[in-house]
């Protein structure tokens, strides 16, 4: 491959450093909206079955062509700007919240080596590029100049930050015990161990010995993503569609298109961390990105289960869920998990 | 010129035009929306001083938390603008007074002996596994240990003082607290009753 590209790169001189960036990041981007495109129809379809319904099957064979005909329609609508909202920022919006759910991607490692940006501190680049998602709702909230947008983006603000706190608790216990902030070393780290050594590395994955922690992620990354149940930003009977009652056309699907890259991104960074990334669970089949793609489908079956399951949840108990109970756990599974280092039991020596 | 220096000024200049923004834009959430963008720019100088953990720390708690919640604010209140201005001229001279003592203590600190290029030499270029997280941590919890407690500790007390401030109970409510809605059982609400079934004549 370095060989095969080198004329090329003797060709482009010193800026061929910054094209083949771009080439990589591309090659994340493309396939992350295609991926994106098709969770909408997965959606759609898993819902559908669950309600004993079959989804949308009229565009292409098995209607799989969905995605792309809803795209298109989007594409072309015409986006409307309200008399009264702050133009500059109403733009701004949709910008700012899909600007940060495509940026986390630069340090999300899919191979062993194969990751855009391999920094040491990605673990915390991820948490500071992830504390900003709440921007574009909240300056779309205000731009809109309407009750309902406003009172979504109100509920937003409060939701994610507060759910952030719970999903940092659950990061510092899994960067506890892999010693390392580089998400390369985090998976790393869970192939050693007694059952790795075994051949199962299922059982030496991060998921068992920081159980309650998966659980409080995987809960609190639906809560970050305003996924249902948590979805009172947008809670259809209650604010409409909360901060994006007012966009229509392109604005609205970069709300649309962010959403769901942090519902992937949530799902892959659940993969990486807790449950082993790209390590194949059993000893006699072969590591690769496979494994991480089946973990991740996985994990984002779960989000569209919850999704067609569970009511939503009223305002106040979502509050309760993150500061009385999620906090409190992940404080206590913090200490428990010091404390289990230090002792002579601990299995990360 | 060198890429690096180059990332610097372009850091740089936005971070000094959305500074001075915040201070000249009219619309409150407008100055609040640029001092997020003159605390994001602040984070990428201190990446480029190989301070990860202080840039991002930065952009976590202050962009990621406190300006929303200042935001959250802002954008809820209706400030008057004519009346913000009154009284401009009158305070002048007291905001004249402050802010010349602040700039000529800033010129006798950083201009002196204490800041120079002799005192302050470019830090030496680190080794690419270097973690600047992992140093930090270490003089934190080790040579800092007590000072760094006693400051979690005034936090500690700063919070439950704010909490002890805030909490009242109202007398005559009767919402019920979610702890007792979510602990209800069946038990507890249905009450299954046998009886005779009449007989119908």
């Amino acid at each position: 491959m370095e060989a095969m590209l080198q004329p090329v790169a003797d060709f482009f001189g010193p800026s061929w450093t910054a094209i083949w960036t771009l080439i990589k990041i591309v090659a994340i981007i493309a396939p992350l909206m295609i991926c994106v495109a098709y969770l909408t129809l997965a959606e759609r379809k898993v819902i559908g079955y669950m309600q004993v319904r079959i989804g949308p099957n009229r565009v292409g064979p098995k209607g799989l062509l969905q995605p792309i005909a809803d795209g298109m329609k989007l594409l072309f609508k015409e986006i409307i700007v309200p008399s009264g909202a702050n133009k500059g920022l109403f733009i701004l919006g949709p910008i700012l919240a899909i600007a940060p759910s495509l940026a986390a991607w630069a340090v999300v490692p899919f191979d062993d080596g194969l990751v855009l940006a391999d920094v040491n501190a990605g673990l915390l680049f991820l948490l500071a590029i992830t504390s900003m998602e709440v921007y574009g709702v909240i300056v779309a909230g205000w731009a809109s100049n309407s009750k309902y947008p406003f009172l979504g983006s109100m509920r937003a603000a409060a939701q994610m930050v507060s759910y952030e706190v719970s999903m940092g608790f659950a990061l510092i216990c899994v960067l506890l015990i892999s010693a390392s902030l580089n998400l390369t070393d985090i998976v790393m780290s869970q192939n050693e161990g007694r059952f790795a050594d075994m051949g199962l590395g299922v059982l030496s994955w991060n998921w068992i010995p920081l159980f309650p922690m998966f659980v409080v992620y995987v809960i609190s990354g639906i809560a970050e993503t305003n996924r249902a149940p948590f979805d009172v930003v947008e809670g259809e009977a209650e604010v409409v569609a909360g901060h994006m009652v007012e966009y229509s056309g392109m604005t609205f699907a970069l709300f649309f298109l962010a959403e769901y890259a942090n519902m992937i991104l949530v799902s892959i960074l659940t993969s990486i961390l807790f449950l082993g990334g790209w390590l194949s669970p059993v000893g006699f089949l072969p590591d690769g990105f496979h494994w991480l793609a089946v973990k991740t489908a996985f994990i984002l079956l779960l989000f569209l289960w919850a999704r067609a399951t569970f009511p939503r949840f009223r305002y106040d108990h979502i509050m309760r869920l993150g500061w009385k109970v999620f906090i409190p756990v992940t404080l206590v599974w913090l200490f428990v998990v010091t404390v289990w280092m230090m002792s002579p039991l601990s299995i990360w020596s | 010129m060198e890429f690096k220096t180059f990332v610097f000024y372009f850091l740089a200049v936005i971070m000094v035009l959305a500074a001075l923004r915040v201070i000249t834009a009219r619309n409150p959430v407008h100055a609040a929306l640029f001092l997020v963008l003159t605390f994001f720019n602040a984070g990428g100088l201190w990446l480029l001083l190989h301070a990860e953990f202080l840039a991002v720390t930065l952009v976590m708690v202050y962009v990621g938390a406190v300006m929303v919640l200042f935001l959250f604010v802002v954008m809820m209140l209706d400030i008057n603008l004519d009346r913000l201005r009154e009284g401009f001229w009158s305070y002048l001279p007291v905001g004249a007074l402050v802010g010349i003592l602040m700039l000529v203590e800033m010129v006798m600190v950083l201009g002196g002996s204490y800041f120079g290029l002799e005192a302050m030499p470019a830090p030496a270029p680190v080794a690419a596994d270097y973690s600047n997280t992992r140093e930090l941590g270490r003089v934190l919890y080790t040579d800092y240990v007590y000072a760094f407690e006693l400051a979690s500790l005034v936090l500690l007390v700063a919070m439950v003082s704010a909490v002890a401030l805030t909490l009242r109970k109202r007398k005559g409510l009767k919402s019920i607290p979610p702890s007792e809605q979510v602990a209800v059982r069946r038990e507890g609400r249905v009450e299954l009753v046998k009886m005779q079934s009449e007989k119908d004549d």
